[in-house]
């Protein structure tokens, strides 16, 4: 077995210290009975009391939710359909526009994606609302699952779904009973990808989002730009926690599956 | 015809949503603010035919860009992204790489979960990382009294609403970035080419050099670009952390758009980032290729 | 001798009324400027084990591939039955593949994957879980139906993978490098089991492979390809024992090539053999065949390493013998073969059956020795 020299050791420490420190200070501050959240007086769950009576947040974060899962659908079936045509369309016209527009949403600054679709749906007169935030997430966030998708699909071995074909499948069919199967892994991280980032969204939400259609991040973005506010520590702490326990759990069962399949592989034998 | 269908669906989707709204960008960039709705002229009227399009095509001019290059205020902005992009880069390299490389020497059944550690702040929210910091750099923040109560500092000192404190936001939140790229890169590196320059007279460190540096390359490079591109467009950050002398970009074209209403000037902005951007998104794809090619 | 006479009565290829199930008709394929196959014509008949042997770029594989459908010809007709198959797609067509990796659908279960393909002809539950019943017993995998294709052993994946391709009685049966992924001595025991299924269904099998033992051992007729192109087809024993190329000759098994001219001026009336001059200061080599040759034309004498004799004399009742020294000695156990320098410095290669213990082996490194063949040991080619 490997020993973790002394170097390591520290820098390993150190990173993750700087990583984690940040976000265990919100979360225990997020319970601190003061209003000030840098003096720390006494223990107290006020806040999240205060933040489940604001109705105002309560509408952001179901705003949020709507667009988060609608987006998220929207983009998983559009960026499978991509990565699938990425991987597997062969030659087509304009195939290297079609992957350049899939990779560039990737490290476009959010500012001007943003910016341009707004500009967009006033140009075609559609009222910022809802619609125009999923529209906008769908559009940045299929280019995600696409990669994703694409990644496994690169790595998928092409002969089962000839084997498929051999055996008597539409091709409609193969893909629906062979390879959807087989990626549906990918997929749902694509999904959980594109979900968490519609979430987050900040900057794309803000240009297209109209005055009725306020999302989460909006409305903290605006509550904390001029100082801190306990009650946005308890909104954190909530979110943080959602996080960590999917993705723990997602691990810990990927993990659990990885060992089991390796067991019954050695049986096998 | 079905795969037309397959083609299509993604493809027009991405023309209408990602290609025009830039088109449109790029007209409005060649228009001028007016007090109407919608807030710029000229518009095309397509009801008056060939006619309206060229009216509207000569009414078009660079002038907007003639305003960027005029105001200092713009180009300071551009070349003070510029450099916070650069610096925090090379930061967040500087801070990324040990950990990606403690994390290949960790022992095996660790890897998984500091894989997960290094993963899990990227699914958290982004804004709520960044806010994270503010209650820490503030004047009586956490910092100011540790820094204090062990006596280091005698006064507090001014971090938040400063570049340093956009420096930490973008060295904090874009470490993922740089830390899983470089731990794939080195991951992949074959332990017994240490051995073999460790047998061919290396010391551990000049095997590092030698060996595991120049191998951790493409790592490195794809970390950097996966930094400095978002960064060189960063709102959120500068927003939080930053103060009113921190000049970037993306904060720029925000309030040009939110607060001055100025729409033309605005796209004309945000035309010359991407411009900039050009140039570090083609290597980063072109260092992507290189890779996937160099893993077939 | 009971296997030569049972492939003397099947051998449909020697029936002129015979009508052959597959017919490639000058079939080219081309991939950009890469030329697969080249103006290929072939026909395989009705019940054969038919193998396409070659090394890997040879063109067996995409042979195999447009049979199931896979690619299409750039030119040329492929029949299957006397009907053109070219406009028909892989799902509707008779054929079915057993593929190289065998291509199980990891998710299924054992019974599920034999099931796929009789589940898309729309049979009826009862019938298709006859079927795959009948499948699960001829490759003895009924305690595993319900098994993961990851829980079961490689050889068991193989057979879930042939089961599969025969469950729908496919007219054809494509074996893509079935035994590759077996190591050695389980491949040996499932080639037989492999004829055994083939004789049982009565199913027409092509098998692409480019184990030379493989071929031999399974096929009714080996088809040696090289280059887009079938060199010879013909039977396994035809193939060993009379090439038609030295590439032939030297693709399967161990051979020695020795080069010459040929000459008949000292033959008089025998037209039966040849003299073969192959290096100076050495007395011609005798060889029979039939072959038209003009005086001093370029041959190739290939003779088998079994069939060169090894002996401390010189014998008396052969035409064939040349003087060398023995240069190295492979043991393999059962025989052993010996590398024999000639004076010129050219390598034969003698092998003899070691029906005595090592230690009492008759010759060692640097024993002047004799090599001697008889007049017909030999395949005299032109190339």
């Amino acid at each position: 077995m490997r020993r973790l020299s002394w170097f390591n050791a520290v820098s390993l420490t150190l990173g993750f210290a700087f990583l984690y420190i940040p976000m265990l200070i919100l979360i225990v501050y997020s319970f601190n009975g003061g209003k000030l959240v840098t003096v720390w007086a006494g223990f107290s769950t006020k806040w999240y009391g205060e933040l489940f009576r604001n109705e105002a947040f309560l509408d952001a974060a179901l705003n949020t939710l709507k667009v988060a899962l609608l987006s998220s659908t929207f983009a998983t079936v559009l960026g499978t359909m991509a990565a699938y045509t990425i991987v597997r369309g062969g030659r087509f016209f304009g195939r290297t526009l079609f992957s350049g527009m899939i990779y560039a949403p990737l490290v476009m600054p959010e500012v001007i994606t943003g910016l341009s679709l707004l500009l967009l749906f006033i140009a075609i007169g559609l009222d910022r609302s809802i619609i125009t935030i999923v529209l906008a997430h769908t559009t940045f966030s299929m280019c995600y699952v696409s990669v994703v998708v694409s990644s496994r699909l690169v790595t998928f071995d092409r002969s089962l779904e000839e084997a498929a074909l051999d055996l008597g499948s539409t091709p409609f069919e193969a893909f629906r009973l062979v390879t959807l199967p087989i990626i549906a892994p990918a997929v749902i991280s694509g999904w959980l990808l594109a979900f968490t980032l519609s979430l987050d969204d900040l900057v794309i939400a803000s240009f297209t989002a109209g005055p009725s259609s306020t999302t989460l991040p909006i409305k903290i973005f605006s509550a904390v730009r001029l100082g801190v506010s306990p009650e946005i520590n308890a909104l954190s702490t909530i979110l943080i926690s959602i996080v960590a326990v999917g993705v723990i759990t997602t691990s810990l069962m990927s993990k659990r599956a990885i060992m089991r399949r390796q067991k019954e592989e050695q049986e096998a034998i | 015809m079905r795969r037309f269908g397959l083609i299509s669906v993604p493809y027009l989707w991405l023309l209408a949503l990602f290609l025009v709204p830039f088109l449109i960008v790029l007209k409005i960039s060649l228009s001028d603010i007016e007090l109407a709705i919608p807030p710029y002229t000229p518009t095309l009227d397509l009801s008056r035919g060939w006619e309206g399009f060229t009216d509207w095509a000569s009414q078009l001019d660079l002038e907007n860009f003639w305003f960027l290059a005029e105001d200092s205020l713009y180009w300071k902005a551009y070349l003070s992204s510029l450099k916070i992009a650069i610096v925090s880069t090379i930061m967040t390299l500087i801070v990324g790489y040990p950990i990606a490389y403690g994390m290949t020497r960790a022992p095996d059944e660790w890897r998984p979960t500091l894989m997960m550690l290094v993963i899990l702040p990227f699914w958290t929210s982004f804004l709520i990382r960044v806010y994270a910091w503010k209650a820490i750099l503030s004047q009586e923040g956490l910092l100011n009294q540790l820094l204090m109560g062990i006596g280091v500092i005698g006064e507090p000192l001014t971090i938040l609403n400063t570049n340093t404190a956009v420096y930490i936001g973008i060295v904090y939140t874009y470490l993922p970035f740089m830390v899983l790229p470089i731990y794939a890169a080195l991951e992949r590196l074959d332990e017994s080419l240490l051995e073999a320059a460790e047998d061919l007279g290396c010391s551990r460190f000049t095997a590092f050099w030698l060996v595991t540096f120049p191998m951790s390359k493409q790592g490195i490079i794809a970390g950097s670009f996966l930094v400095f591109i978002p960064a060189m467009g960063e709102f959120v950050i500068p927003a939080l952390l930053g103060g009113s002398k921190t000049l970037m970009i993306g904060k720029v074209l925000w309030e040009e758009f939110f607060s001055n209403r100025d729409w033309p000037v605005a796209s004309a902005v945000a035309v010359i980032l991407l411009l900039l951007l050009i140039i570090p998104i083609v290597l980063f794809q072109r260092n992507e290729e290189k890779q996937r090619e160099a893993e077939r | 001798m009971a296997d030569a006479a049972a492939q003397q009565v099947f051998a449909p290829w020697n029936a002129p009324e015979a009508k052959p199930i597959i017919q490639f008709r000058n079939v080219t394929k081309r991939f950009g400027d890469f030329t697969a196959i080249d103006d290929l014509t072939l026909d395989i008949h009705e019940k054969e084990f038919f193998s396409l042997l070659g090394p890997s770029g040879c063109g067996k594989t995409t042979m195999m591939r447009m049979l199931a459908g896979f690619e299409t010809p750039t030119e040329g007709t492929i029949l299957l039955d006397g009907q053109d198959i070219a406009p028909v797609p892989p799902n509707k067509r008779a054929v079915n593949m057993m593929f190289q990796s065998y291509a199980l659908f990891p998710h299924l279960s054992v019974w599920d994957n034999i099931a796929f393909g009789l589940r898309r002809e729309g049979l009826d539950k009862d019938r298709i879980g006859n079927r795959v019943e009948e499948m699960l017993r001829l490759v003895q995998l009924g305690k595993f139906a319900q098994r993961k294709p990851h829980q079961i052993s490689g050889g068991q994946r193989q057979r879930v993978a042939l089961a599969r391709s025969l469950a729908k009685a496919p007219k054809l049966l494509l074996l893509d490098e079935p035994l590759g992924a077996l190591d050695k001595k389980l491949r040996q025991e499932t080639q037989f089991e492999l004829m055994d299924i083939q004789e049982t269904t009565g199913t027409t099998f092509v098998i692409v492979t480019h184990d030379q033992e493989e071929a031999m051992t399974v096929s009714s007729r080996v088809a040696v390809m090289d280059h887009g192109k079938i060199v010879q087809v013909d039977t396994p024993d035809r193939i060993y024992e009379e090439p038609n190329s030295v590439y032939v000759a030297d693709f399967l098994g161990d051979v020695n090539i020795i080069r010459g001219k040929a000459s008949r001026k000292d033959m008089g009336a025998d037209t039966d053999h040849v003299h073969i001059h192959f290096a100076e200061g050495q007395s011609p080599l005798w060889a029979a065949t039939k072959r038209d040759l003009a005086e001093g034309t370029e041959v190739a004498l290939a003779i088998r390493p079994e069939k060169v004799t090894i002996t401390r004399d010189r014998p008396t009742d052969r035409n064939n013998a040349i003087r060398g020294k023995v240069h190295d000695i492979a043991y393999l156990g059962n025989i052993s073969t010996y590398h024999v320098e000639l004076p010129g410095g050219q390598i034969i290669k003698a092998q003899t059956a070691n029906t005595r213990r090592v230690a009492r082996r008759s010759f060692t490194w640097e024993d002047e020795v004799w090599l001697s063949f008889t007049d017909t040991a030999g395949a005299v080619l032109v190339d």
